[in-house]
Protein backbone atom coordinates (compact mmCIF):
# COMPACT_ATOMS: atom_id res chain seq x y z
CA UNK A 1 0.00 0.00 0.00
CA UNK A 2 1.27 3.55 -0.53
CA UNK A 3 2.81 5.45 2.22
CA UNK A 4 2.17 9.00 2.57
CA UNK A 5 3.77 11.57 5.07
CA UNK A 6 0.99 13.78 6.11
CA UNK A 7 1.61 17.10 7.69
CA UNK A 8 -0.78 19.19 9.80
CA UNK A 9 -1.42 22.92 10.85
CA UNK A 10 -2.94 25.44 13.41
CA UNK A 11 -6.57 23.87 13.86
CA UNK A 12 -6.00 20.92 12.17
CA UNK A 13 -3.08 20.03 14.01
CA UNK A 14 -5.29 20.59 17.34
CA UNK A 15 -7.40 18.28 15.79
CA UNK A 16 -5.27 15.31 14.93
CA UNK A 17 -2.96 15.55 18.33
CA UNK A 18 0.12 16.00 16.01
CA UNK A 19 1.75 17.76 13.69
CA UNK A 20 2.99 15.02 10.98
CA UNK A 21 2.71 11.49 10.58
CA UNK A 22 3.27 8.67 7.90
CA UNK A 23 0.18 6.79 6.48
CA UNK A 24 -0.62 3.65 4.32
CA UNK A 25 -3.54 4.31 2.38
CA UNK A 26 -5.65 3.08 0.24
CA UNK A 27 -6.49 7.10 -0.62
CA UNK A 28 -5.07 8.03 -4.30
CA UNK A 29 -6.20 11.87 -3.86
CA UNK A 30 -6.18 14.32 -0.61
CA UNK A 31 -9.77 14.31 -0.54
CA UNK A 32 -9.84 10.90 -0.23
CA UNK A 33 -6.83 11.00 2.11
CA UNK A 34 -8.63 13.96 4.23
CA UNK A 35 -12.38 12.17 4.23
CA UNK A 36 -10.54 9.02 5.80
CA UNK A 37 -8.13 10.98 8.35
CA UNK A 38 -11.27 13.24 9.21
CA UNK A 39 -13.62 9.81 10.08
CA UNK A 40 -11.07 8.46 11.89
CA UNK A 41 -10.16 11.09 14.10
CA UNK A 42 -13.50 13.36 13.92
CA UNK A 43 -11.73 16.42 11.70
CA UNK A 44 -14.01 19.02 12.01
CA UNK A 45 -12.64 21.09 9.05
CA UNK A 46 -14.65 20.85 6.13
CA UNK A 47 -13.15 19.88 3.15
CA UNK A 48 -14.45 22.73 1.12
CA UNK A 49 -12.38 24.71 3.69
CA UNK A 50 -9.31 22.94 3.19
CA UNK A 51 -5.62 23.73 0.54
CA UNK A 52 -3.67 21.21 -0.40
CA UNK A 53 0.17 21.41 -0.77
CA UNK A 54 2.01 17.97 -2.11
CA UNK A 55 5.90 17.99 -1.99
CA UNK A 56 6.13 21.47 -0.93
CA UNK A 57 4.14 23.50 -3.60
CA UNK A 58 -0.30 23.77 -3.85
CA UNK A 59 -1.69 21.03 -5.12
CA UNK A 60 -5.50 20.09 -5.99
CA UNK A 61 -8.03 18.19 -4.04
CA UNK A 62 -7.75 15.06 -6.56
CA UNK A 63 -4.05 15.21 -7.80
CA UNK A 64 -3.02 11.39 -7.79
CA UNK A 65 -0.76 10.84 -5.08
CA UNK A 66 2.10 8.36 -5.34
CA UNK A 67 4.47 6.90 -2.37
CA UNK A 68 5.92 8.73 -0.51
CA UNK A 69 4.98 11.84 -1.29
CA UNK A 70 4.69 14.77 1.25
CA UNK A 71 0.70 15.94 1.92
CA UNK A 72 -0.01 19.11 3.68
CA UNK A 73 -3.40 19.90 4.38
CA UNK A 74 -4.21 23.80 5.11
CA UNK A 75 -6.78 24.66 7.17
CA UNK A 76 -8.34 28.45 6.23
CA UNK A 77 -5.22 30.77 6.49
CA UNK A 78 -5.15 34.38 8.63
CA UNK A 79 -1.70 36.06 7.65
CA UNK A 80 -0.88 39.90 8.21
CA UNK B 1 11.79 39.97 -1.13
CA UNK B 2 9.57 37.91 1.03
CA UNK B 3 10.58 36.58 4.60
CA UNK B 4 9.46 34.97 7.75
CA UNK B 5 10.94 35.70 10.60
CA UNK B 6 10.65 35.24 14.61
CA UNK B 7 12.94 38.20 15.34
CA UNK B 8 10.96 41.10 16.46
CA UNK B 9 10.43 43.19 12.95
CA UNK B 10 10.31 46.77 14.83
CA UNK B 11 14.59 46.22 15.61
CA UNK B 12 14.97 45.65 12.08
CA UNK B 13 15.84 48.37 9.59
CA UNK B 14 13.17 49.68 6.39
CA UNK B 15 15.29 49.22 3.59
CA UNK B 16 16.37 51.87 1.97
CA UNK B 17 14.28 52.65 -0.96
CA UNK B 18 15.63 52.75 -4.52
CA UNK B 19 17.39 56.76 -5.59
CA UNK B 20 14.61 57.03 -8.66
CA UNK B 21 11.80 56.53 -5.64
CA UNK B 22 9.70 59.57 -5.18
CA UNK B 23 7.10 57.35 -3.01
CA UNK B 24 7.96 54.93 -0.54
CA UNK B 25 5.04 53.37 1.49
CA UNK B 26 5.34 51.12 4.85
CA UNK B 27 2.53 49.25 5.86
CA UNK B 28 2.80 47.31 9.56
CA UNK B 29 -0.03 45.69 11.10
CA UNK B 30 0.68 45.28 14.63
CA UNK B 31 -1.13 43.17 17.55
CA UNK B 32 -4.16 44.42 18.04
CA UNK B 33 -5.79 44.53 21.57
CA UNK B 34 -9.44 43.72 20.72
CA UNK B 35 -10.70 41.25 17.94
CA UNK B 36 -14.29 40.59 18.27
CA UNK B 37 -15.25 41.94 21.44
CA UNK B 38 -12.70 39.62 23.32
CA UNK B 39 -9.64 41.56 25.08
CA UNK B 40 -7.11 39.89 23.15
CA UNK B 41 -3.32 39.17 25.39
CA UNK B 42 -1.13 37.75 23.23
CA UNK B 43 -0.91 36.29 19.47
CA UNK B 44 0.79 33.32 18.31
CA UNK B 45 1.35 32.83 14.45
CA UNK B 46 2.96 29.53 12.53
CA UNK B 47 3.69 29.20 8.99
CA UNK B 48 4.40 26.43 6.35
CA UNK B 49 7.64 28.15 6.48
CA UNK B 50 8.84 27.06 3.27
CA UNK B 51 5.44 27.37 0.88
CA UNK B 52 4.84 30.71 2.78
CA UNK B 53 8.27 32.13 1.45
CA UNK B 54 7.53 30.84 -2.02
CA UNK B 55 3.81 32.01 -2.60
CA UNK B 56 4.70 35.20 -0.87
CA UNK B 57 7.77 35.98 -2.83
CA UNK B 58 4.91 35.30 -6.12
CA UNK B 59 2.77 37.92 -4.71
CA UNK B 60 5.62 40.32 -4.56
CA UNK B 61 6.94 39.40 -7.98
CA UNK B 62 2.88 39.45 -8.91
CA UNK B 63 2.64 43.10 -7.42
CA UNK B 64 5.78 44.04 -10.15
CA UNK B 65 3.93 43.09 -12.85
CA UNK B 66 0.13 44.79 -11.61
CA UNK B 67 1.68 48.12 -10.48
CA UNK B 68 3.84 50.67 -11.96
CA UNK B 69 6.39 49.87 -8.86
CA UNK B 70 9.37 50.06 -8.35
CA UNK B 71 10.07 47.69 -5.07
CA UNK B 72 7.99 45.78 -3.08
CA UNK B 73 9.07 43.38 -0.22
CA UNK B 74 7.60 41.98 3.30
CA UNK B 75 8.28 40.53 5.89
CA UNK B 76 6.44 38.10 8.25
CA UNK B 77 6.76 37.42 12.05
CA UNK B 78 6.00 34.04 13.51
CA UNK B 79 5.86 32.87 17.11
CA UNK B 80 4.34 34.03 20.57
CA UNK B 81 3.68 38.43 19.99
CA UNK B 82 2.57 40.65 22.63
CA UNK B 83 -0.51 43.79 21.97
CA UNK B 84 1.27 46.57 19.91
CA UNK B 85 4.16 44.00 18.06
CA UNK B 86 4.43 44.35 14.64
CA UNK B 87 2.97 40.96 13.00
CA UNK B 88 3.86 42.34 9.31
CA UNK B 89 5.28 44.96 7.24
CA UNK B 90 5.27 45.28 4.00
CA UNK B 91 7.52 48.00 2.05
CA UNK B 92 6.73 49.41 -1.56
CA UNK B 93 8.58 52.03 -3.36
CA UNK B 94 7.54 53.86 -6.54
CA UNK B 95 8.00 56.71 -8.48
CA UNK B 96 4.54 58.41 -7.14
CA UNK B 97 2.18 58.21 -4.06
CA UNK B 98 -1.18 56.60 -5.50
CA UNK B 99 0.91 53.42 -6.92
CA UNK B 100 2.87 52.95 -4.19
CA UNK B 101 -0.13 53.22 -1.50
CA UNK B 102 -2.62 51.16 -3.83
CA UNK B 103 0.37 48.61 -4.24
CA UNK B 104 1.15 47.83 -0.86
CA UNK B 105 -2.51 47.39 0.09
CA UNK B 106 -2.58 44.78 -2.97
CA UNK B 107 -0.19 43.25 -1.06
CA UNK B 108 -1.07 43.04 2.39
CA UNK B 109 -4.52 41.26 0.88
CA UNK B 110 -3.31 38.62 -1.12
CA UNK B 111 -0.70 37.66 1.82
CA UNK B 112 -3.90 37.38 4.03
CA UNK B 113 -5.77 35.39 1.91
CA UNK B 114 -3.20 33.37 0.16
CA UNK B 115 0.02 32.95 2.29
CA UNK B 116 -0.13 29.82 4.44
CA UNK B 117 0.30 31.44 8.04
CA UNK B 118 -1.96 31.02 10.64
CA UNK B 119 -3.05 33.55 13.92
CA UNK B 120 -4.02 31.84 16.83
CA UNK B 121 -5.23 34.50 19.52
CA UNK B 122 -4.90 34.38 23.44
CA UNK B 123 -7.61 36.34 25.57
CA UNK B 124 -7.82 37.86 28.55
CA UNK B 125 -10.21 35.20 29.66
CA UNK B 126 -7.90 32.47 29.63
CA UNK B 127 -9.29 30.99 26.46
CA UNK B 128 -7.68 30.72 22.95
CA UNK B 129 -8.89 30.29 19.34
CA UNK B 130 -7.38 29.80 16.08
CA UNK B 131 -8.83 32.57 13.76
CA UNK B 132 -10.11 31.93 10.47
CA UNK B 133 -11.05 28.35 11.89
CA UNK B 134 -15.20 27.76 12.89
CA UNK B 135 -16.67 30.59 11.15
CA UNK B 136 -14.57 33.22 13.01
CA UNK B 137 -14.31 35.94 10.67
CA UNK B 138 -10.67 37.21 9.70
CA UNK B 139 -9.73 40.70 10.36
CA UNK B 140 -6.94 43.15 10.99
Amino acid sequence: MPRLAIRYFASLRDERGVSDETRETQARTPVQLYEEIAKEYHLTVAVCALRVAVNDEFSTMDAVLKDGDVVAFIPPVAGG
Amino acid sequence: MFCITSFPIEELPVAKPECAAGATVVFEGTVRDQNEGRTVESLEYEALESLATKEGQRILDESLERFPILGATCVHRVGHLSVGEVAIRVVVTAPHRREAFDACQWVVDEVKSRVPIWKKEHYADGSSGWIGAKGLTVDG
